[in-house]
């Protein structure tokens, strides 16, 4: 196409390094994507929480106009405040851009062996309400009560994410987790909400699995499931629980779906203050974070480019940082991906 | 199998203990038959009064029956009974209505390899202690506004030190060394807050025993990729329920574990997994070592060690004769050779003298 070859459009991503470990594996990813020539530009962006007028803790200014303007995030490990007095910046920046769905593809990893292969799905949990409201109180001494909150627009708008995801990403089926048999009123209401939007999306097919039984049957074949969509505590735990199936938290790519089209992709592992600025980390799981940003930009083609390179370079396993069993710096082993990278070009 | 439970068995009549049966929906009254067939096989001494329960039914009279007769025996054997979770909010859970109702606070689930049996990991041995009557299995729920439910969970000082304190006993009276608690505190905290510290109020009271934490979400990674590192754990309900299921399936799934359900009074046996296996039943092909395995952790309860010790030596040999396995562990065979193996496998020992019982 000709007017392909003379426009390059650049895509602007606000980068979220983060603490710890995070600016160096954010380095890593860049280095990656200039290597494979991704029409990416970066910036840079801090979101430790401000007071902002009236008291109340927010995302800076600068931050936020960001990822207004690019839509598009990518976020290392941020580290939990105990006593700065600010909320959970996890949180802060769910609040600020109503990040109301949590996708994490796993997908087995070939050279990075863990009793389970052939994990191929996708957890989709609904991110503002269900357990974690953060409603409690105490009645009378001794007595506490959590509220779990489920709401019908909530639960319509996960429901219909997923099965967009479904759709827009070749996906079968769509299995809503729920305990409706012990919490018939609100898993109830969310299961409701995923038969009405399933009845939209016909091409998909639609299936109902208790969390207990997911649970069970996951840890003996995980390769019976597909799409997973659920409220909130559910997802926090079978997302975990999946991840641990390829390899932990150090190999997971998890996006993070707000309204107004913002997406902001991460990853999920801690921050590692023990190795931080020593050149061990592994980037892995910000760059596959990076690659489910492409997918979502539309960019397959750079994303399977510079996903191929990572996942070869793991199986090859001469280059692995210590976390993958290896004994290579984290700059060698971003290095060797970009080796590859280049060599397909 | 030493007991978990200081519950003295109820009395015998006539050297006779009289057990309510309640045979449930799907593969259970298949497997109970076959409990029943075994027991007279060994001439066990125990008669059971069979109690149904209609799962149809939106009257409570076959509830009301069946709670009479366990209050009456002490002791149940049951299969899971179907809930139709599009039935309104009104009809509860009959399985959470029984568990409620008697007070049975603490399900007891051990998850051990077995030998013949083909898992991914191995030497996997923990013990289970889920609390059993409240959390998120309150049945609290309303809806103030259309389309805006809460439900409630519910977290008391009283049922969280009651947990604890038998985990940490029956830890110590199995010589087991680690209690994990398992929680989510970090987010819910006061609830599981006050989960968290009463686990430590009863730690301080067990110095031998190593107590400690962990997060709901990372205890499942830390299951699937390394599970030799847990021993014993004590959590809530809604989490007992992921952890007990978790660990079920990584020892070879909801056919080979048993559970049971313990009161102050009261003790009530069943699968771990609590299935009805519908989709299976009545076709011979579903596995009923569980269910065997939870009449012995019954017969054992009754102080029918005896008993309890040839039926479950049986069971085990069976189970790992890998062309006996059922389709849950990958084989063809049929729930009635299993059965008929684990009576040649007991016949095989000789006669039983009442000494020898």
């Amino acid at each position: 196409d000709f007017t392909k070859s003379w426009i390059i459009i650049l895509q602007t991503v606000t980068l979220i390094p983060g603490d710890g470990i995070g600016p160096e594996i954010s380095t890593a990813v860049m280095k990656i994507f200039e290597a494979a020539k991704a029409p990416i530009q970066w910036e840079e962006r801090n979101v430790t929480a401000i007071k902002g007028p009236g008291g109340k803790w927010m995302i800076p200014t600068e931050a936020k106009d960001s990822m207004d303007k690019s839509k598009i995030g990518l976020k290392g490990p941020l580290k939990t405040p105990i006593a700065a007095g600010h909320p959970s910046m996890n949180l802060l920046l769910r609040k600020t851009f109503d990040l109301y769905a949590n996708v994490r593809p796993c997908v087995s990893i070939e050279g990075y062996k863990t009793p389970y292969t052939d994990v191929d799905l996708v957890t989709i949990r609904e991110n503002t309400e269900g357990e974690y409201s953060g409603i409690e109180h105490v009645i009378v001494d001794g007595v506490v009560q959590s509220i779990k909150l489920i709401t019908e627009e909530a639960s319509q708008r996960i429901a219909e994410y997923a099965f967009e995801y479904a759709r827009n990403n070749q996906r079968a089926s769509v299995t809503a987790v729920h305990k409706a048999n012990i919490m018939r009123m609100s898993d109830g209401l969310f299961l409701r909400k995923c038969r009405e939007v399933a009845e939209n999306f016909k091409d998909i097919k639609f299936t109902e699995m208790y969390l207990d039984t997911v649970c069970l049957n996951m840890v003996q074949d995980p390769t019976q499931f597909d799409v997973l969509v659920m409220p909130n505590l559910y997802g926090d735990i079978l997302s975990d629980l999946c991840a641990g199936l390829i390899g932990g938290l150090g190999v997971t790519p998890s996006g993070n779906i707000g309204a107004n089209g913002v997406a902001i992709f991460e990853s999920v592992h801690g921050t590692a203050p023990d190795i931080a600025g020593k050149d061990l980390a592994n980037p892995t799981a910000l760059l596959l974070s990076a690659v489910m940003m492409l997918r979502h930009m539309g960019l397959h083609g750079q994303a399977k480019k510079i996903e191929t390179a990572c996942f070869d370079t793991i199986r090859d396993k001469k280059v692995l940082t210590k976390d993958l069993g290896g004994n290579s710096k984290c700059s060698e082993f971003t290095g060797e991906i970009c080796r590859r990278v280049q060599d397909m070009e | 199998y030493p007991p978990l439970t200081t519950i003295p068995p109820p009395a015998k009549y006539g050297g006779r203990h009289t057990v309510t049966l309640i045979p449930g929906d799907g593969i259970g009254p298949e497997l109970l038959t076959h409990v029943r067939e075994l027991f007279r096989f060994c001439c066990v001494p125990v008669d059971f009064e069979i109690v149904s329960i209609d799962s149809k039914s939106t009257s409570d009279d076959d509830m009301n029956n069946a709670i009479t007769a366990i209050r009456r025996n002490g002791v149940a054997l049951k299969g899971n009974i179907e809930t139709n979770h599009n039935l309104p909010p009104s009809h509860i859970s009959r399985n959470n209505i029984l568990r409620t109702s008697l007070d049975l606070y603490a399900n007891v689930i051990h998850c051990q390899t077995l030998p013949g049996v083909r898992t991914r990991h191995r030497d996997v041995d923990i013990i289970i202690i889920r609390e059993n009557t409240e959390g998120e299995y309150s049945s609290l729920e309303h809806e103030n506004v259309p389309g805006v439910v809460e439900c409630l969970k519910i977290i008391t000082r009283k049922k969280s030190l009651r947990i604890a304190e038998y985990a940490f006993n029956a830890a110590r009276q199995n010589g087991r060394r680690r209690v994990t608690a398992v929680h989510k505190a970090n987010i819910m905290k006061l609830g599981d807050g006050l989960f968290l510290q009463c686990c430590k109020e009863v730690a301080a009271g067990y110095p031998e025993i190593t107590f400690d934490s962990m997060i709901v979400d990372n205890t499942t990674m830390q299951l699937v990729s390394k599970p030799q590192q847990f021993d014993v754990m004590v959590m809530p309900n809604l989490y007992g329920s992921v952890i007990s299921n978790v660990c079920a399936g990584l020892v070879g799934g909801p056919g080979l574990v048993p559970g049971a359900n313990y009161g102050k009074d009261y003790a009530v046996f069943e699968t771990a997994t609590r299935n009805t296996g519908k989709s299976i039943a009545n076709k011979n092909i579903a596995n009923p070592t569980a269910t065997l395995l939870a009449s012995c952790l019954m017969l054992d309860h009754l102080r029918l060690h005896g008993y309890a010790s040839m039926i479950r030596k049986a069971i085990l040999a069976t189970v790992s004769e890998t062309r006996l396995h059922t389709a849950d562990l990958g084989g063809q065979g049929t729930t009635s050779e299993v059965v008929q193996s684990v009576m040649r496998e007991i016949e095989s020992k000789g006669p039983r003298t009442s000494e020898q019982i």
